[in-house]
């Protein structure tokens, strides 16, 4: 197991006064080498269960686990807690996070948006880095572009540069954040393209995504979210071919047309 | 008096005018981010004496607070003035330009996206890092404009420490004049200025270029 979430619970201030519960009491745990998608309407808490998952939001209930480390959980009179910022180090080297909106640091060039954690936070040695950078940047169809800024690229190629910051890090786990929703339909392809070859080289991967074929084909779970809470999940031919449940059967409808 | 002469003797105020200008600048500018801090405070307290302190900076003449800082110690404290004049020019500088950097350095850090300091803590950089790494050179690139009509507005202030007969190139033209009935030497102080602000606009320029290389 290498992330395991449970009875998540998390509320937003509402506008109106009061509080909006956007996680309901969700448990996800994902194994070794899974491809996890999450689907849902807006506002089904997707995004929000993912920023929990990488301590981007706090949660107000339950337990977060990586490999054997406990990272954050809710004793018996519902306080939560989290691990020290040292211990969270460690953990925060498990997973990688990519955005919708790519969020590479623009002053830095191509290689060095990937380079730079590594050696500055992990303090690796920074001639090693740069080559294993140079084989990702190959592999991103991009080794042409590692001394380009972030502003001369077009969105699919920084999204690809994004993966690649994450990949550097060698995480255990990969988070996408509705990675291709900021990206025209063609640039979109060349994105899922890398995302399908990372699944067939078992890297595993969490995807919240609106691009059903694809979840579809590259998924081995998944997970139809609505209203914070998880409606239906299990192998994509089942949820997407033969759901059970008739808020799962509607919102699918909304794809078809 | 003869124009050389004349040039001489202004060329001593010149000195001084940018003596004030470099101490102003490099007194300034740190103690801004200071400034920026304290008002950018989480502590409530802190916040809202340092807004009232940039508010009062902000809404009162250069001139007068030059006068306070020169005279304040005196009245109000009944100390000796005596060699306090150019120590409590420059302070008078320092603290209201500090002021002025304050809310520009501000406004940059708030025009940053959300987006640069969650990537930077998923990647794992601790706080400092992602201050000094990723936040403050974008910072610096986004308000360099700002900072340059500042330092350019500044040229020109300088011209305030005549108010505590300050012996700098404005104080002596309008001396010189005086005793000359000349218009000569406000034309060269004008000059002065001129040339002075244009290696400013010149320096600025040249280093927001050299930063375009990224949007």
């Amino acid at each position: 197991m290498i992330l395991e979430m449970k009875n998540i619970r998390k509320s937003f201030p509402a506008s109106a006064g009061g509080t909006n519960e956007v996680l309901r009491d969700i448990s996800l745990s994902v194994d070794k080498g899974e491809v996890v998608s999450i689907i849902g309407p807006s506002g089904s808490g997707k995004s929000t269960l993912l920023r929990c998952a990488t301590f981007l939001e706090t949660i107000d209930g339950g337990s977060i686990t990586y490999m054997d480390t406990v990272a954050a959980s809710t004793d018996a009179n519902g306080r939560v807690s989290y691990i020290s910022k040292n211990e969270m180090k460690t953990v925060k080297g498990y997973f990688g996070l990519v955005f919708q909106q790519f969020n590479l640091f623009p002053h830095f060039s191509v290689l060095k948006n990937i380079t730079d954690a590594p050696v500055k936070v992990h303090g690796r040695n920074a001639e090693e880095v740069k080559a294993e950078a140079m084989e990702l940047l190959a592999a991103m169809g991009l080794g042409d572009k590692a001394d380009a800024y972030p502003c001369q690229l077009s969105g699919g190629q920084q999204q690809r540069v994004a993966i690649a910051r994450a990949l550097a890090m060698k995480p255990e786990i990969l988070f996408f954040d509705e990675p291709t929703s900021a990206l025209d339909p063609e640039l979109t392809i060349e994105v899922l393209k890398i995302i399908r070859k990372l699944a067939e080289e078992h890297m595993t991967m969490v995807i919240v995504t609106h691009e059903m074929n694809f979840a579809r084909a590259v998924s081995n779970r998944v997970i139809f979210m609505d209203g914070g809470v998880i409606v239906e999940q299990g192998d994509p031919e089942e949820v997407f071919g033969n759901p059970r449940q008739e808020r799962t059967r509607q919102f699918l409808r909304s794809y078809e047309q | 008096m003869e124009f050389g002469t004349m040039l001489e003797t202004m060329g001593s105020g010149m000195l001084k005018t940018i003596g004030i200008f470099f101490l102003t600048l490099i007194g300034s500018l740190p103690l801004g981010v200071g400034i920026m801090l304290l008002r950018t405070s989480k502590n409530k307290v802190v916040k809202s004496i340092t807004k009232a302190f940039i508010a009062v900076i902000r809404g009162t003449p250069l001139m007068l607070q030059l006068l306070v800082w020169y005279f304040g110690p005196y009245y109000l404290f009944d100390w000796s003035i005596r060699g306090w004049r150019f120590p409590g020019l420059i302070i008078g500088f320092v603290v209201n330009y500090a002021c002025y950097f304050a809310e520009i350095y501000r406004g940059g850090i708030e025009s940053m996206s959300v987006g640069q300091y969650e990537a930077a803590e998923v990647l794992g950089y601790t706080k400092s890092q992602t201050f000094f790494r990723i936040i403050l050179p974008q910072v610096f690139k986004r308000i360099l404009p700002s900072i340059t009509n500042e330092v350019i507005t500044l040229v020109k202030d300088t011209s305030l420490a005549y108010t505590l007969a300050y012996a700098e190139v404005f104080s002596i033209a309008k001396q010189i004049s005086a005793s000359q009935t000349s218009f000569m030497p406000f034309l060269i102080a004008g000059v002065f200025y001129f040339i002075a602000n244009y290696a400013v606009a010149f320096g600025m320029e040249r280093i927001e270029k050299a930063l375009k290389y990224y949007n």
